[in-house]
Parts: structure tokens; C-alpha cells; sequence
């Protein structure tokens, strides 16, 4: 890809992993512009927006497999990653400040009783140490093999995210169902195509033996 | 016993929400469509007096004896544009663009169980029964939101009298309506078993402060908030509160509560306000008061939503934390 349409592309993505902080802010500067219920709202977009982006951080790696004029994607992984985390921690921060009211008694006691809170910790605690070792330098001097195996724990951090809406919502709300649904389709779809490229290469390796 | 303090609020100084009101959409049916398209609100009242039952119309209504706070009315946007009505979508934008289906007009409210005598009211009756009150109340959400509402209503307990219960009849219970022919947003969003159901003990229904409910703001309730008939325990999280009522019964052992049928743990029958008992997922200690800036929305959550000097005797020597 020659960098220019690189540089498009990333600024492109930029803008729209902007939006929801935007929209956000201009809410907030607007009387009424974020609806009746404020805090819920930053709560809930932030929130939502994590979701969002850590499918679409997701579904790079599976779609990039259906051709291979979609190998260019890779190089927003990065970018779409750092900002799930982000949304991650503004949505922390609007617990912090709107929920707790920087009350560090009600944090602790709330992270210790309620596990829609623990479970929503312990997710950005799992995405805490993949934002550190983003860059190209962390790859480098952790080797490409453990950065691999470390960043594996984005799949951990999802199932947790997802786990944190379905407790954060009433019994019998089923809103968390569509993205625990396309979690599940993308995770599926790794474990396929490794059971599908272990058979291939199991294969070609019996006829190299014969 | 009851706050005597006069209401500095009068129903005349907070009706400013004209622009709110889709007049049109309510009068639709309301009378002929020639007086509807003559958009003749004002004739429809001369045509019709007393008539004026539909969603936005003014009611004629009196300063209550009851006045239960002077706090900053929750505007009328929100009031009725930040709903829970799970039978109209979980969103809480959702009932107000989803509860034009409910159907207001004929309706009637069916009483059995342990009465003299059956009996089924029409709205007419019921809005004629006695004079229609303003009451400002406070409204607490188990979710931790809260609102402060001008409704309109009578005491149930006015109602109650009416209905001449017998004396083995200790609880009440509320069945809201429900018509599986017209589309329900909720049975697909939701697990919940309909209609939905909500009791209260005999001596909570009779509580003045127990409020049968037929508007907000000086005027007939909209849809999304329960129209056009709900009930409004205003110590109590508004689950409690059911909206669009079709048939009270009067039985002898505790009924079944649509929210405690999903989640005992989370929803008790009796769901008292109350800061000191937690709900499992979050602090009841305080609440997010709808409508002001996100800075400023945090408030103390009040023990009975602050109405305790008129209903905490009702729970004298009950743990409060094991009936929650």
C-alpha cells in the first residue's frame, strides 16, 4: 500500500474513533444535549463504545483471512486497539467521578460486592498492559512470539467486557445479545480456521512423508 | 400525621409545555375526524364537556391537602420522554414513540377477588369519583434515578371504598394491561411474563399518600406514563407503580410481583426506598436526579424517599432488610 492511501486511511479512522468523544462533548456544552439522564448517557456510549471497537479491533484478523487484497487492515489494528482502551478508560473514569463521586469507601466496597463492577475492572486491567506494549519498540524487545502470546489476552478482556453488560443489566434484558453474538462468531471463526490449517498442514505433512 | 404545609405551586404555574403536546396524535378518535381536522380542541370541549380524557387535555384539578415537596419540578420532556414501560421496548426513549399503540379509549378497570361484589368501572366513573388533586412527588427508580413529578389523582384509598373489600382481603394486587394482538416491544427485548403484576399490602393501598393517577402537569396522562389509569406509592421504587391498569384484586396472601418473578434477589414485594439496603448491583445510598447537568445530579437517596413520617409506622418491628 503506498503511503499516502496509509495515511488517508489512518487519519480516516482517527476521525471516526473520534466521533463518540465529540458528540459527547458538544453534548455536554449544550443544555439538554445529553438527555435526561447525563451521567448514564456518558456511562453507557463510553461503554458501548469499548464494545464496538474491540469487535471491529476483532474482526480484522478474520476478515484480512478472506482475501488477500485486505491484508492493508492490519495496519489500523493497532490504532482501533488503542482506542477501545481509551473508551475503556473514559468509561472508568465516569464510574470514578459520576457514580462514586470520587468516593474511594464506595470504589472499593462496590469492586468488592458488585461483580458487574470486578468484572468491568478486571477487563481493563487485561487491556491495561496490551495499550503499554503497543508500541513498536515493546514489540521489538519482547519478540514477536511473547507480543503474540500477550496480546492473546484481548480475548480474554472481550468475553470479560461482554460478561460486565449482561450483570450490568436487568434479568431478561437481552441488549447484550447481538455483541455477545458476533464476540462468539469471531472467536469461532479462530478456532476454525486454526483446526482448519492444523488438518492442512497435518495433511501436506503425510504427503511430504509419502 | 401528613405534611400540612400549603402547596407554593400552583397547577397554573407549572403547565408551560404546550409545545410539548402532540394534540392531534391524542385527539385522533378522541371525537368525529371532522371535528379532529377543524383542529378544534377547544370546540371538541364544548361539544363534549367533561369528555376531555385524552392524552395532553387539561383536567380540572385542585390544590391537595397533600403536598410533598417543594423541589424543581423534573421537566415535562423528560417526565414523559425518559420512561420505564417494558411492554413498549427497554430503551427508555422507547415507550414515548412505541405507546401510541396502547389503547386508552374504551376502557374499564375490572375489581374482584374479595369484594361484596364484583365490579367493573368505566374511566368516566373513575375520573369523576372524586376531585382530581395536584401532588408533587418525588419519584426514586430502583435504578437509581430519580424524578420529581406533578401528578394528578385521588387517594386510592378513595377508590378502595368504593370497591368494598372484604375484611379478609390483606393485599391488593395491580394487573396492568396487555393485548398480544397488538405489538408488544418488550416480549422480544425481555424475558418478562405478561401482563405485568404489582401488589400492595391492604394498609400501604390505603395510605392517603397512595395516589390513583390519571395525569402529570395539569393534564391526562400520556401513554408512555401510564395512561390512563396508574397507581403512584410515592415511598416506594417506581416499579412498584404500575401503569394502565385493567383489574385490581383484592386477596388474602402476598401476589405475585412481575419483577419478583424475574429476580427475587434484586426485587423484593415491598422495594421500599430505602438508602441503607443495597441492590445488588449498586448503592442505593444515593440517585442521579434526571434532567440537570451531569456535575450536578448526584443527590442523597432518603429513607422512604422522604415521605417516612407518613408511612414508616406501616413497618413498625419489621426487619426492613429481610423484607426489602
Amino acid at each position: 500500500m503506498k503511503r499516502p492511501v496509509l495515511i488517508f486511511l489512518k487519519a480516516l479512522t482517527w476521525i471516526a474513533c473520534l466521533v463518540p468523544l465529540a458528540r459527547l462533548i458538544y453534548g455536554a456544552l449544550t443544555p439538554g444535549g445529553l438527555g435526561a439522564d447525563p451521567s448514564a448517557h456518558i456511562a453507557l456510549t463510553t461503554g458501548y463504545t469499548t464494545l464496538m471497537l474491540l469487535i471491529i479491533t476483532l474482526a480484522i484478523t478474520p476478515v484480512r483471512r478472506l482475501s488477500r487484497h485486505l491484508s492493508w487492515m492490519i495496519r489500523l489494528r493497532r490504532l482501533l486497539g488503542l482506542f477501545a482502551f481509551f473508551y475503556a478508560t473514559l468509561h472508568m473514569l465516569a464510574y470514578v467521578a459520576l457514580y462514586s463521586g470520587f468516593d474511594v469507601h464506595a470504589m472499593i466496597a462496590d469492586i468488592a460486592k458488585r461483580r458487574f463492577i470486578t468484572m468491568g475492572v478486571i477487563a481493563w486491567l487485561l487491556l491495561l498492559p496490551l495499550a503499554l506494549t503497543s508500541t513498536t519498540w515493546a514489540i521489538r524487545k519482547l519478540g514477536g512470539k511473547r507480543w503474540n502470546l500477550l496480546h492473546k489476552l484481548i480475548y480474554l478482556a472481550v468475553i470479560c467486557g461482554v460478561i460486565h453488560y449482561w450483570w450490568q443489566v436487568k434479568t431478561g434484558v437481552l441488549t447484550p445479545l447481538p455483541f455477545t453474538i458476533v464476540i462468539g462468531i469471531l472467536l469461532l471463526a479462530r478456532i476454525l480456521y486454526a483446526l482448519l490449517s492444523n488438518r492442512k498442514s497435518a495433511a501436506s505433512q503425510r504427503t511430504s512423508e509419502a | 400525621m401528613l405534611i400540612q404545609k400549603p402547596s407554593e405551586i400552583l397547577s397554573s404555574a407549572i403547565t408551560p409545555k404546550e409545545q410539548y403536546v402532540n394534540r392531534r396524535r391524542f385527539l385522533r378518535g378522541a371525537v368525529g375526524v371532522g371535528v379532529a381536522a377543524l383542529g378544534a380542541e377547544r370546540l371538541a370541549r364544548i361539544v363534549a364537556p367533561g369528555r376531555e380524557v385524552f392524552a395532553g387535555t387539561k383536567l380540572q384539578t385542585v390544590k391537595s391537602p397533600l403536598t410533598t415537596t417543594d423541589e424543581d419540578l423534573t421537566p415535562y420532556e423528560y417526565v414523559t420522554g425518559y420512561n420505564n414501560f417494558y411492554e413498549f421496548g427497554v430503551s427508555k426513549d422507547d415507550p414515548a414513540r412505541n405507546a401510541g399503540a396502547l389503547p386508552t379509549r374504551p376502557w374499564t378497570v375490572r375489581v374482584e377477588g374479595l369484594v361484596k361484589q364484583p365490579k367493573t368501572f368505566d374511566i368516566d366513573t373513575l375520573l369523576k369519583l372524586r376531585p382530581l388533586e395536584d401532588r408533587v412527588y418525588r419519584h426514586r427508580c430502583v435504578e437509581a434515578w430519580s424524578m420529581v413529578v406533578p401528578w394528578v389523582g385521588y387517594s386510592l384509598s378513595e377508590f378502595i371504598k368504593q370497591c368494598e373489600p372484604l375484611s379478609t382481603a390483606k393485599y391488593v394486587q395491580f394487573l396492568s394491561y396487555y393485548d398480544p394482538r397488538i405489538e408488544h416491544w418488550g416480549r422480544e427485548e425481555t424475558s418478562i411474563y405478561w401482563p405485568y403484576s404489582e401488589g400492595l399490602r391492604m394498609d400501604e393501598a390505603m395510605n392517603p399518600l397512595t395516589l390513583l393517577t390519571f395525569g402529570l402537569y395539569g393534564e391526562v396522562l400520556p401513554n408512555q406514563n401510564g395512561a390512563p389509569v396508574r397507581i403512584v406509592v410515592p415511598w416506594k421504587y417506581g416499579f412498584k407503580s404500575a401503569k394502565s391498569i385493567v383489574k385490581i384484586r383484592f386477596v388474602k396472601g402476598e401476589p405475585h410481583t412481575t419483577w419478583n418473578d424475574e429476580n427475587s434477589t434484586e426485587y423484593g414485594f415491598y422495594s421500599n426506598v430505602n438508602p441503607n439496603v443495597d441492590h445488588p448491583r449498586w448503592s442505593q445510598k444515593t440517585e442521579r436526579r434526571i434532567g440537570l447537568p451531569f456535575y450536578a445530579q448526584r443527590k442523597t437517596t432518603l429513607m422512604f424517599n422522604g415521605y417516612g413520617d407518613q408511612v414508616a409506622y406501616l413497618y413498625n418491628g419489621m426487619d426492613l432488610r429481610k423484607n426489602f
